[in-house]
């Protein structure tokens, strides 16, 4: 996993120079900060419309319209439960209720102490392993709610998931 | 690689949006914009990405390319039906013993593809429907299972091939949730920049979720097909034209389970929550206490080899012992018929 980084002025800079000055990279500048924040800064946006010379507001339209982004900081540890047909078909809303249950957040919601964010995702193209839960990457697959309640007992524990 | 031929290959990372598919709303993603798609008046082969010249390929047609170079178009048509030919990968997955990606020819019927490769319906139940082709696609029923799965196969009976997608789903999937679920994603999908789509989901979901939760009216039915034809005429892009065949398919092959949901308030699959209770059947159960296991709030009491007891008042309708029971002792009943003592 990508180490999380401190949002600063330099390593904005450095991650929008990195690109040519094109609109055409927009989105995947705005990627490449998701990743090393886990979310889009406000000032990561103020900078690259700055760069690209267009409006905020152009790529805040971006930010909240493609799913992969995200304008808030998420929890340490991030749980994505998959709920596309196939996970659905077998359980995913159980499951989401069984998340909800453990950490007492919704889906989109993170945790008071900052440890777990929650979301749902629509496809994690592991359908045959429905329903699939994905914690910091790792995948998980036919869960049910007695290994979620062990798996997010391990997060927990700071123990390797 | 010594041709001669050079070209330069530049690999653009999508944002998750479902719109994306769309040609136009694809292009206007690469071009660095939200990707909303426009009406097509000029074609995209015309003027497509940066007002060029454009043509589009999705993964699986450019796999199939080196079979034909290497082998000739006839060889290649060999294989599949005469509209389509080849070979086609779909995800059968859902309530499926054997589930993965498998490879057939196109034309492969829908019972072979389920029942030899697929091995059946999970724990021998009885198959009740395959969902096709994705959110936008339909469902079929058992009545069609002989069918001979292709392009055009598909598209006659109102479903799609879309992506390939194979959804089995056996008599405990609620064919009305299906169709809400799907709305919803799709409600989420939509760009919104037509009305028909924009405004059509919204109101197909208000009316869903009514349905699901108990609060469907008699009317309901016919106002969901006229607002799903609306969309189906008048949407800007393919997704907004097919969003309403979850729908529509379920209404057409499906009708009496809405029928059930809006006029006696009951979910014949036990999915719905506000129209499901789960009941033990003394009769069946052996107390192996398998549901008091699974049961996440501890809603089950009984001894060992004694009939085990929901109780109603912590039970949260998961329907954790339904699934856990290998009896079949665990039975949806509808709310309504059993508080006014009446067994469903």
């Amino acid at each position: 996993m990508v180490e999380v980084l401190e949002v600063s002025r330099e390593s904005i800079e450095e991650m929008i120079h990195s690109y040519e000055c094109n609109q055409r990279y927009a989105l995947a500048i705005m990627q490449d900060m998701q990743r090393r924040y886990q979310y889009v800064p406000k000032e990561g946006l103020r900078a690259l419309a700055e760069y690209l010379g267009c409006p905020v507001s152009a790529l805040y339209a971006m930010a909240t319209f493609y799913k992969a982004l995200s304008l808030v900081p998420k929890g340490e540890h991030i749980i994505k439960c998959c709920d596309g047909t196939a996970c659905h078909i077998r359980g995913a809303s159980t499951l989401i209720d069984g998340v909800e249950r453990e950490l007492g957040i919704r889906p989109g919601e993170t945790t008071g102490d900052g440890l777990f964010s929650f979301e749902t995702v629509n496809c994690l193209g592991s359908c045959a392993l429905a329903p699939v839960l994905v914690v910091d990457d790792v995948y998980y697959g036919k869960v049910t709610l007695e290994k979620l309640k062990e798996i997010i007992q391990t997060v927990r524990e700071g123990g390797a998931v | 690689m010594g041709s001669g031929h050079a070209l330069k290959l530049s690999v653009v990372r999508g944002g998750g949006a479902f719109v994306c598919g769309e040609s136009t709303a694809l292009m206007a993603s690469i071009e660095g914009r939200v990707g909303e798609p426009r009406a097509k008046y000029i074609r995209s082969v015309q003027r497509g990405l940066w007002n060029q010249p454009t043509v589009l390929n999705n993964v699986e047609t450019l796999a199939n390319i080196p079979k034909i170079l290497l082998e000739g178009g006839e060889k290649f048509a060999e294989t599949g039906t005469t509209g389509s030919s080849g070979t086609k990968v779909f995800a059968l997955v859902g309530k499926v013993k054997r589930t993965g990606l498998v490879e057939v020819p196109m034309g492969t019927t829908l019972r072979h593809l389920i029942y030899d490769i697929g091995g059946g319906i999970l724990g021998n139940r009885p198959f009740k429907a395959v969902q096709t082709g994705g959110p936008s696609g339909g469902c079929i029923p058992e009545s069609m299972l002989d069918l001979k799965v292709d392009f055009d196969s598909l598209a006659s009976y109102g479903a799609m091939m879309g992506s390939g997608g194979m959804i089995v789903m056996d008599d405990r999937s609620c064919m009305v949730e299906v169709a809400r679920y799907y709305t919803n994603f799709l409600c989420e999908e939509s760009c919104g920049k037509c009305t028909p789509c924009r405004e059509g989901l919204r109101r197909m979901l208000e009316i869903l979720t009514d349905i699901c939760e108990g609060r469907g009216r008699e009317g309901d039915i016919g106002l969901l097909e006229r607002l799903g034809h609306a969309m189906q005429d008048a949407s800007l892009c393919s997704l907004g034209k097919t969003a309403a065949n979850p729908v529509l398919t379920t209404i057409q092959y499906f009708r009496e389970e809405y029928e059930a949901h809006i006029r006696e308030k009951r979910c014949p699959a036990g999915v719905c929550k506000n129209l499901t209770r789960f009941e033990i059947v003394p009769d069946k159960c052996v107390g192996c206490g398998m549901c008091a296991r699974g049961c996440p709030v501890d809603a089950i009491s009984g001894g060992k080899k004694e009939t085990h007891v929901i109780d109603q008042a912590r039970c949260i309708t998961c329907g954790s012992c339904r699934e856990a029971c290998k009896f079949s002792a665990v039975i949806a009943a509808g709310r309504e018929n059993i508080s006014e003592g009446r067994q469903a």
